[in-house]
């Protein structure tokens, strides 16, 4: 298989050979970082396009058609007329958090986009707490959000905001209880570790009933975070009109809307990663013939594959059910889904004591 | 208690109905979907026999229209869209003079497909038909003199 490894090492021994070190690190950071954010806005595209058809199939219609083929351009208009609107200033607003604001959000969703591993080295950050690093950095994601309906002088934005605050708070307990699990049947953190233990078998399989209700709670508090529906009442369009970025527009507006969709990614991303095994090809034990054909799919595929497969599922259920109230949003995360997802992170616990995986 | 009453048992009846939900979603998904693509796909469009677009009256086998110039059609219309003019004739055998048809005039863009024309005609003389692309440039090409 293609190790990006030697590529990545092989442009940092040249840049080193051309310049002292100190310059070669600070070259390496700002390619990285640039990669990174083309990446994140190359996918961003990818996903405005996947959903507008996805939700178009869902409801037997065809989706954008006339701009390019199959609407394929649609997306690129869109963001050129984002780019060239203006960004309005609005009167009695906190200026400077109004402007921060959308820096936030954008700035917790590349951070946890550079954690996803895309492909054998091909990852920005690994170290050896990298799930807690995801946890914390997509959970500052929230603040700005707050910072956005707070600072925007606006009723709607407010109580789109504190409803964020809310939802996005109490359902960050699921995801870490959905993550506990893993890392308790893996015995680590690092992600790069995280995959490599799933090149034999994916963690879903490995640790079979409690594995799989991780994955589904892990998908419900997942959905719940990216303040999608049916937990769109940040937004809620038919009573906030927009909730916390209705204020916000132009290429402000912009940002929240690619970091919603990026988190989207995200969550699947990491739902891979930790449910599926991230780059790691499907391999079944004693199949040998069967994992050497596996094995010749490169990893970035694999990875992308069962990264979209998750925002599939998240598109049906987004395109099937209807908002819920906060009162219900709420006793769903607090009644049900964190007792289960502690009985479940027990269950988990027995289960890798007495030895019960595979 | 009932089981669906029962913590665990309302859990796995919410599931149940939105497992329901899901499926009926993915049915949808693999449909064929209905949107139709306009103006591409004119050679194969379908427009329902139903729909009322534009007012004709149909001919018999011999090209003559079955309107007996009664002006029901015309005094029933809420828009006054429908002129009918009409000619007195005198018939060669009998010698008696009779009111018939001269011209049957049609101010499309005054129409609103309510259909009360059709459905007051006696002799179903007038009827709709679905020949929809009826933009023009000018209004007067609007008033159209049905029969021929």
């Amino acid at each position: 298989m293609l190790d990006f490894n030697t590529i990545t090492t092989a442009i940092d021994q040249y840049l080193h050979s051309i310049m002292p070190a100190q310059a070669a690190i600070v070259t390496e950071c700002i390619l990285v970082a640039l990669c990174a954010v083309l990446a994140y806005v190359a996918f961003a595209i990818v996903m405005i396009f996947m959903e507008r058809k996805v939700c178009a199939a869902f409801q037997c219609r065809l989706g954008p058609m006339r701009v390019g083929p199959w609407g394929l351009l649609q997306v690129f208009a869109d963001v050129f007329k984002m780019l060239i609107k203006e960004i309005i200033s609005i009167d009695r607003s906190d200026k400077v958090l109004y402007n921060l604001a959308p820096y936030l959000v954008v700035m917790s969703s590349v951070l946890t986009f550079s954690c996803l591993p895309f492909a054998d080295g091909l990852q920005v950050l690994d170290f050896n707490i990298g799930v807690f690093f995801i946890m914390a950095a997509s959970s500052f994601g929230v603040l700005g959000i707050l910072l956005a309906g707070w600072s925007s002088n606006n009723k709607y934005s407010m109580i789109g905001a504190v409803r964020s605050g809310a939802q996005m708070i109490s359902y960050e307990l699921s995801i870490g209880l959905c993550i506990l699990v893993i890392v308790v049947l893996s015995g680590t953190m690092q992600i790069s570790e995280l995959v490599e233990a799933q090149r034999d078998g994916w963690f879903i399989f490995k640790g079979h009933i409690p594995a799989f209700i991780a994955f589904i709670i892990y998908l419900i508090a997942g959905n719940a975070e990216t303040n999608r529906a049916p937990f769109d009442l940040p937004e809620a369009e038919s009573e906030l009109t927009a909730g916390f970025h209705t204020e916000y527009s132009g290429m402000h507006f912009g940002f929240f809307y690619v970091a919603e969709f990026m988190n989207l990614f995200i969550v699947a991303g990491i739902a891979s990663t930790l449910f599926f095994g991230g780059w790691a090809p499907l391999h079944i034990a004693g199949f040998d013939m069967f994992n050497d054909i596996m094995n010749y799919i490169p990893g970035s595929i694999w990875f992308l594959g069962k990264t979209f497969f998750v925002i599939w599922l998240l598109m049906w259920v987004r395109w099937t059910f209807p908002r819920m109230r906060i009162d219900q949003v709420v006793s769903l995360e607090w009644k049900y889904l964190l007792p289960i997802g502690l009985v479940n992170l027990l269950i988990m616990t027995i289960c890798v004591v007495m030895g019960w995986t595979f | 208690m009932e089981f669906n009453k029962t913590y665990i048992g309302r859990v796995l009846c919410t599931i149940k109905s939105l497992l329901t939900g899901l499926k009926t979603t993915l049915k949808e998904f693999f449909t064929r979907k209905v949107t139709e693509q306009y103006p591409e796909n004119r050679k194969t469009q379908k427009i329902s026999d139903r729909h009322r677009a534009m007012l004709y009256m149909p001919l018999d086998e011999n090209g003559n229209n079955k309107c007996i110039a009664c002006g029901l059609c015309a005094n029933n219309c809420p828009n006054g869209t429908i002129t009918i003019k009409t000619k007195m004739v005198t018939d060669e055998e009998t010698g008696k003079s009779k009111k018939v048809l001269d011209e049957y005039i049609y101010d499309l863009g005054c129409c609103m497909y309510c259909q009360i024309c059709v459905n007051v005609c006696p002799k179903d003389a007038i009827a709709f038909n679905n020949h929809f692309e009826n933009a023009v440039f000018d209004r007067k090409k609007l008033i159209i003199k049905l029969n021929k």
